[in-house]
C-alpha cells in the first residue's frame, strides 16, 4: 500500500468569539478532522457555511495555525517544519482562492506575478523564466499577450486561470482549491472545471477541492468528505456517496440541491431548521437538532466515524441499523 | 382569456459608463399572468436585475428607461413618483439578494413591518401589531411574537430573508419581484426559502418574477421562464418545454455546461469565450460571438422571434439545427 501524499489526523482549531448577546465563547471550527489525499487524486470537501471547510483549507497549509492534530505531507510532519523545509512545503502545496481580486496584486502584470512566484523559489535560471511564463500561459489556455496585462483587464474566469497559473508556477504536488468556481458564471465554471481535470491528468496533481456546490464536487472528485459543524460526517468514493448517502445530512443536502428536473417542484423542503450556534454545541450528535430520524441517544452520545463497506465512513448512530437511502 | 397582470413592451434600460451610453436591457417584451411564477434566468450582465429595477422605477438618472410597462393595463413607465408609490411597494413588492442591505439596521423587524403596514393599509396601531405577528408567523419565523422586537443583526441569513419577505407581504402585493433571493444562502436554507415563496404565491394568489442565475432553481419553482443574454431575451417557454427541448443555442449550451447526469471527471461541453462586457455592441444575435452553431447571417442582423410551440418562442435562427440536449 502506497502512503498518501497528505495525511491529516484529528485536526482541531477554535476561535474566541463574542456572540450577539455580548458573551465571549469559543467557536470550535474544526473538531477532529482526519482524511488522506493521494497523488493524482481529487478529494472534494463539501459543506455549508459554518462547516469548517475553509478553516480546514487554511489550517492544512498553516495559513492559520491549528490547535491540535497532525498533518503529514509526503511523510514529514508539517507542523514541525521551519526554515527551508517549511518553504519547500509552501511551494509543494499551493492554495488557489475564490477571490482573485484580493489575491492578485492589481499593480503587477501577469508576467511580473508569475516571475515573482518562479523567482521566490529559484526554480529557473533567469534566462529561462520567459519561456516558463509562456509555458504556464499555454497550460491554462491564456493567450501569450495576457502576460503584459493587469488583473483588471481580465474577466472573472480569466483571472481564475491566472490564479491557477501562479499556483502552478512553483511546480506544486498539491492544489488546495477553496470555492474557486463559486463566483463564476455557469458557462465559465465548466471551462475551469475542464481545465482542472486536464491539468491534473497532465501533471499528476493532488487536489483538495472545497465547494458548497454538490453537482460540481460530484463531477470533479474521486472521493468526497461531507462536513457539518467542524466534523466530517460522511466520506467515501464520490459516486457511491452521492448515489446512496448514509448520513441524514448528506441525504438532505442532496435533496435540497436544485436539479434540472421540473418534476421535483412539488416535493417537501429537504431539511427544517437552521444551523445551531456553533459556540455552545449540545452534547451528542451535532446534527441531532435538525435530523428527521433523531433517536434518544443521538442527543446524548456523539457518534463516531464508523467504517461502512470497505471504502466509506459515516458518523451516525442510525447506520448501525440501516442501509444507505436510495435517492 | 385571462388578462395579463403585467405587460412589458420594448423595454430598454440605458446606463452611462465611462462617458458612453449602453443598454443593459435592449428591447425586451414579456408578460406575467395572475398567479404565475415567471423565472428570468441569465448570467452576470444579462440585464435580468436591471429589468426588475426598471419595472419598479428604481433606475435613477442618468440611467434611462424606455418602453411600455403596463400594470393591469395602465402604463406605469414614467409615472409621477406619487402615483408610482401607490403601486410600488403596495401592489408590486420586491425582495433582494442581500437582506442585510435592504433592512434598516437600527429598527426592529416589528417596527419595519408596522411601518410598511402604516404606509400601505388603513389598519389601526393595534391591528398593525397583530398583523405583524401574523406575517412573521406566515413566513415561518418560530416564536413570531417574541422575535418582533429583535434587530436584523440578531437574525441568521435565512431568517433575515424571511423577515424581508414578511415586510414585502405587508401590503398584500399582487406581484412579488424576487432578485436572486437565495443566492447568498446555503443550499438547505435556499431550499426552504424557495418552498416558502411557492407556498405564499399559492396561498395569497400572488404572481412572482424570480430572477436567478441558477437553472435548477428555475426548474424546481417556475411556471414559465425567459432566458436572457446581453440584455435581450433569447428564449421563453413553459419550464417543462424549455428543459426538454431548448430551442436556443445559448440555452442548450448553458444546460450542457451543468454537471448533472454526466460521466464523472469527463470534460463538460462548455461554452467558449466570455460573456460580453457592458457596452460591447453586436449587430446580430448577442450570443453569436460564442455560438458554435452561428452562421454569417447570425452576426449581421437581430434575429426575429420564432414560435416553436404555442407558448415557446426563440430568437435563434439556428433553432432547427440544434441537437436534443445530451
Amino acid at each position: 500500500m502506497s502512503t498518501a501524499l497528505l495525511q491529516v489526523e484529528g485536526l482541531t482549531k477554535g476561535f474566541a468569539v463574542r456572540s450577539s448577546n455580548g458573551r465571549t465563547g469559543r467557536l470550535q471550527a474544526l473538531r477532529g478532522v482526519s482524511f488522506t489525499l493521494d497523488r493524482g487524486e481529487t478529494l472534494g470537501i463539501v459543506g455549508e457555511s459554518g462547516s469548517g471547510k475553509s478553516t480546514l483549507a487554511r489550517s492544512v497549509l498553516r495559513l492559520i495555525e491549528p490547535d491540535g492534530g497532525t498533518i503529514r505531507f509526503d511523510g514529514t510532519d508539517v507542523r514541525a517544519l521551519s526554515g527551508r523545509a517549511r518553504a519547500d512545503f509552501n511551494r509543494r502545496a499551493q492554495m488557489v482562492f475564490q477571490d482573485l481580486y484580493s489575491s492578485l496584486n492589481p499593480r503587477m502584470t501577469v508576467r511580473a506575478a508569475l516571475a515573482e512566484a518562479i523567482g521566490v523559489h529559484r526554480l529557473r535560471p533567469r534566462a529561462a523564466v520567459a519561456d516558463r511564463i509562456a509555458e504556464l500561459l499555454d497550460l491554462v489556455r491564456l493567450p501569450q499577450q495576457a502576460a503584459d496585462r493587469y488583473p483588471r483587464d481580465f474577466s472573472g474566469g480569466q483571472r481564475q486561470r491566472i490564479g491557477i497559473a501562479r499556483a502552478l508556477a512553483v511546480e506544486p504536488d498539491c492544489l488546495i482549491a477553496d470555492e474557486i468556481v463559486s463566483a463564476l458564471d455557469v458557462s465559465i465554471q465548466a471551462q475551469i472545471i475542464n481545465l482542472l481535470l486536464e491539468l491534473q491528468d497532465r501533471l499528476g496533481l493532488a487536489i483538495l477541492f472545497i465547494s458548497h456546490d454538490l453537482r460540481i464536487v460530484r463531477h470533479i472528485s474521486h472521493r468526497v468528505a461531507v462536513m457539518y459543524l467542524g466534523e466530517i460526517v460522511e466520506t467515501g468514493p464520490a459516486e457511491a456517496v452521492f448515489a446512496a448517502p448514509y448520513h441524514p445530512y448528506t441525504q438532505a443536502l442532496l435533496a435540497a440541491a436544485p436539479t434540472l428536473d421540473p418534476q421535483r417542484r412539488g416535493r417537501q423542503e429537504a431539511l427544517r431548521g437552521e444551523l445551531p450556534s456553533p459556540i455552545d454545541l449540545a452534547p451528542g450528535c451535532s446534527f441531532s437538532g435538525r435530523c428527521p430520524h433523531v433517536m434518544e441517544r443521538c442527543r446524548t452520545m456523539p457518534p463516531m466515524l464508523i467504517p461502512q463497506e470497505s471504502t466509506r465512513s459515516v458518523r451516525c448512530h442510525l447506520t448501525e441499523h440501516s442501509s444507505p437511502a436510495e435517492l | 382569456m385571462t388578462e395579463n397582470l403585467l405587460e412589458v413592451h420594448g423595454l430598454r434600460t440605458e446606463f452611462h459608463s465611462g462617458g458612453r451610453r449602453f443598454a443593459a436591457v435592449d428591447g425586451i417584451d414579456f408578460a406575467v399572468r395572475p398567479g404565475e411564477i415567471l423565472g428570468i434566468v441569465g448570467e452576470s450582465g444579462s440585464g435580468k436585475s436591471a429589468t426588475l429595477r426598471s419595472i419598479l422605477g428604481l433606475i435613477k438618472p442618468p440611467g434611462r428607461v424606455e418602453g411600455q410597462i403596463l400594470w393591469r393595463g395602465q402604463d406605469i413607465q414614467g409615472l409621477a413618483p406619487a402615483a408610482l408609490r401607490r403601486i410600488r411597494g403596495a401592489e408590486i413588492a420586491m425582495i433582494f439578494q442581500d437582506p442585510t442591505s435592504a433592512l434598516n439596521p437600527v429598527l426592529t423587524i416589528g417596527q419595519q413591518i408596522r411601518e410598511s403596514l402604516a404606509a400601505h393599509t388603513d389598519l389601526s396601531a393595534t391591528e398593525r401589531q397583530r398583523r405583524a405577528i401574523e406575517l412573521l408567523d406566515l413566513v415561518g419565523i418560530p416564536a413570531a411574537a417574541r422575535r418582533l422586537d429583535d434587530y436584523p443583526y440578531q437574525f441568521s441569513g435565512g431568517i433575515r430573508q424571511r423577515a424581508m419577505i414578511a415586510i414585502a407581504l405587508a401590503a398584500k402585493p399582487a406581484l412579488l419581484l424576487a432578485d436572486e433571493p437565495t443566492t447568498a444562502l446555503d443550499v438547505t436554507i435556499q431550499d426552504q426559502i424557495i418552498k416558502l415563496i411557492l407556498r405564499l404565491a399559492a396561498e395569497l394568489r400572488m404572481s412572482v418574477i424570480l430572477v436567478t442565475h441558477d437553472l435548477g432553481v428555475v426548474a424546481e419553482s417556475c411556471d414559465r421562464v425567459a432566458v436572457m443574454y446581453a440584455g435581450r431575451i433569447m428564449e421563453t417557454a413553459p419550464v417543462a418545454s424549455l428543459f426538454q427541448t431548448p430551442r436556443h443555442a445559448y440555452t442548450l449550451g448553458l444546460l450542457q455546461s451543468i454537471p448533472q447526469g454526466r460521466a464523472p471527471r469527463t470534460p463538460l461541453p462548455s461554452i467558449p469565450g466570455v460573456p460580453p462586457r457592458p457596452g460591447d455592441v453586436t449587430k446580430g444575435c448577442g450570443f453569436a460571438p460564442r455560438c458554435s452553431f452561428a452562421e454569417p447571417e447570425c452576426r449581421s442582423g437581430r434575429p426575429e422571434a420564432r414560435r416553436m410551440a404555442p407558448h415557446h418562442l426563440t430568437w435563434c435562427r439556428r433553432a432547427d439545427a440544434l441537437p436534443e440536449p445530451a
